[in-house]
């Protein structure tokens, strides 16, 4: 659909502002029920648009992504404009910078159009934590989009914005992707700055493209990547896609862990299927096992609340966000009153309960066995893809264990949303690279396929999305 | 299930101030998540050196070099806070 544009916008067919327009008219029209953005920016949108369109008058050469609609997950940082994190104690916060990932956008002339919805600080799986209300799936609008960036996905799949970022800790661009029908990338840990997103894990956080086809995401995702010297953590990378890459030459692992217990009958035989129509195509398909998959929710859960702890210190009402010594008519005692009051009031039940849940796996006496363990766990993990990746090129399962839930069918349970979770933590604790494409419907609602590959192979990531996308 | 007390003291350690039904709630909560954790007690796991990166990154630096947008972003800074004086954040006491 990039491409598609780029080439009008050339020829002059469309300008950037109709583009903007129309992607605007639409948010107008069917955001008010859909929910996918938190803070919508018309004029911002125009504005950039403007510049593309004065470019292309005077003859210059555009990026690819030049006038391309763009939507930023609400805890990416845009400068100058709100971004909340989906918490109340951010209401608020106004950027004071731009995140790394957006001023390279920036630079390519991509036209921001909104913040989207995510669940608070990204934690949870169907934007129902929230602070301001939630995504509704585009396919169904009684069910969730997924999450956390439920918003980028579902304005993706309700044309509302062309491409948009996301961040995936533990799964929340793959699962929210194949909730609502569209390619999700997590990338490999440290090929995407992370200055300027608002740090949920951060050794397991990392932003990445959400887009309606490989070839779109694989645009953003070449503007995004490489080194800052803002984040310590981003690599040294450069982007290419595989040449001459053959599918007939593809060696598919399928784990027999993600294809166990607690996967629905319907999501096995649709994947099943489609693995299927990959053999047939040339492709070499063997069952890998990884022994330790069933290890790594717990383990991640313990790392993320871990790091969580930490991170979540910051919003103690001093500094900026939402603070109870904002409101004069309040008595307030001492320091610890200050902080315990601010994060009372304005953090939601789920960042508490990770929070605390973190506090406890490293309070003293606990953290070796908890903290000390799970990174145990993770060293195992990473045994495991190492061992399957001497035997094949990409893995291949399920993103999700089920369908769209129904708003409102998890949410009263924390576990029984974090087993949302199950086949896509691994990748996080591995720091490896997994992408989600649409592989077709189940009972009318969309199913992904995860593809994982070895650490900064994205490019063979793309390569097998995008001739998976002819097979579907 | 955690005691009341429990409850009450991690979120002390968390800085979290909690209603009585919140406690209530964290009670159940974190119970039933730590019992999910137990899973982890399957593994032996003496013999295994921990991994705490995904990358095997070292010695990541950069020159210490202080940064400015512009003249004004300290003071815009500043101006997020709820209390400054003389240019510091402004805090409760201690006591």
């Amino acid at each position: 659909m990039i491409k598609e544009l780029h080439k009008k916008l050339i020829a002059k067919e469309i300008s950037a502002k109709e583009i903007a327009e129309s992607f605007l008219a639409r948010i107008s029209k069917i955001d008010g029920e859909l929910k996918a953005f938190i803070t919508q920016t018309p004029e911002l949108a125009i504005e950039m648009a403007k510049v593309v369109d004065a470019k292309i008058a005077n003859g210059e050469k555009i990026s690819l992504l030049a006038g391309i609609p763009c939507a930023i997950k609400d805890s990416i940082l845009m400068e100058d404009i709100r971004c909340t994190a989906g918490s109340k104690i951010l209401e608020d916060y106004i950027a004071p910078y731009d995140a790394t990932v957006v001023k390279k956008l920036r630079q390519n002339d991509a036209v921001f159009i909104g913040k989207t919805n995510t669940d608070e600080f990204s934690m949870g799986a169907s934007t129902e934590n929230s602070a301001f209300g939630v995504t509704k799936n585009p396919h169904d609008t009684t069910r969730v989009a997924g999450g956390s960036s439920g918003g980028s996905a579902a304005c993706v799949a309700a044309d509302e914005a062309v491409v948009a970022l996301g961040a995936d800790t533990g799964g929340s661009i793959r699962l929210p992707a194949a909730f609502c029908g569209v390619v999700g990338l997590k990338p490999t840990y440290g090929t995407v700055s992370r200055h300027g997103l608002i740090a949920m894990a951060s050794s397991l956080d990392q932003v990445g493209p959400l887009a309606a086809t490989a070839e779109d995401a694989e645009i953003v995702f070449q503007a995004i990547c490489g080194k800052d010297e803002f984040d310590a953590t981003a690599l040294e990378y450069h982007y290419e896609s595989l040449q001459d890459f053959d599918l007939k030459n593809l060696r598919i692992g399928v784990p027999k862990e993600f294809f166990g217990e607690g996967l629905m009958p319907a999501i096995e035989q649709r994947l099943k299927a489609l693995l299927q129509k990959l053999e047939d195509a040339g492709a070499k398909i063997q069952e890998i096992s990884l022994p330790h998959a069933k290890y790594a929710l717990a383990a991640y859960y313990i790392l993320n609340t871990s790091e969580i702890s930490a991170n979540l210190a910051r919003f103690d009402g001093i500094r900026y966000g939402a603070s109870i010594t904002r409101d004069s008519k309040l008595e307030i005692g001492n320091l610890l009153d200050v902080y315990l009051r601010t994060r009372g009031q304005y953090l939601g039940a789920e960042v508490k309960r990770r929070i605390m849940l973190g506090t406890y796996a490293l309070s003293a006496g606990y953290y070796d066995a908890y903290y000390l363990k799970a990174q145990k766990i993770r060293a195992l993990l990473k045994h495991d893809f190492t061992d399957a990746f001497s035997k094949v090129d990409v893995i291949m399962g399920p993103p999700s264990p089920f369908l769209p839930f129904k708003i409102g069918e998890r949410a009263q349970d924390p576990l029984a949303m974090y087993l949302v979770d199950l086949y896509t933590v691994p990748v996080n604790l591995a720091g490896l690279p997994a992408i989600s494409v649409p592989a077709g419907q189940v009972d009318n609602l969309p199913v992904g396929l995860q593809i994982i590959g070895k650490a900064l192979q994205e490019n063979m990531l793309f390569a097998v999305a995008k001739d998976l996308e002819k097979l579907i | 299930m955690l005691s009341a007390r429990e409850v009450q003291h991690i979120a002390k350690l968390a800085r979290i101030g909690l209603t009585d039904e919140e406690i209530l709630r964290f009670q159940k909560d974190l119970g039933s998540i730590l019992e999910y954790f137990d899973i982890l007690r399957e593994i032996d796991d003496s013999s295994i050196t921990p991994r705490t990166a995904a990358l095997p990154l070292q010695n990541i630096a950069r020159q210490d070099i202080a940064r400015a947008k512009d003249a004004q972003e300290g003071q815009h800074l500043l101006e997020m806070a709820p209390a400054t004086k003389d240019g510091y954040l402004k805090v409760k006491s201690i006591l």
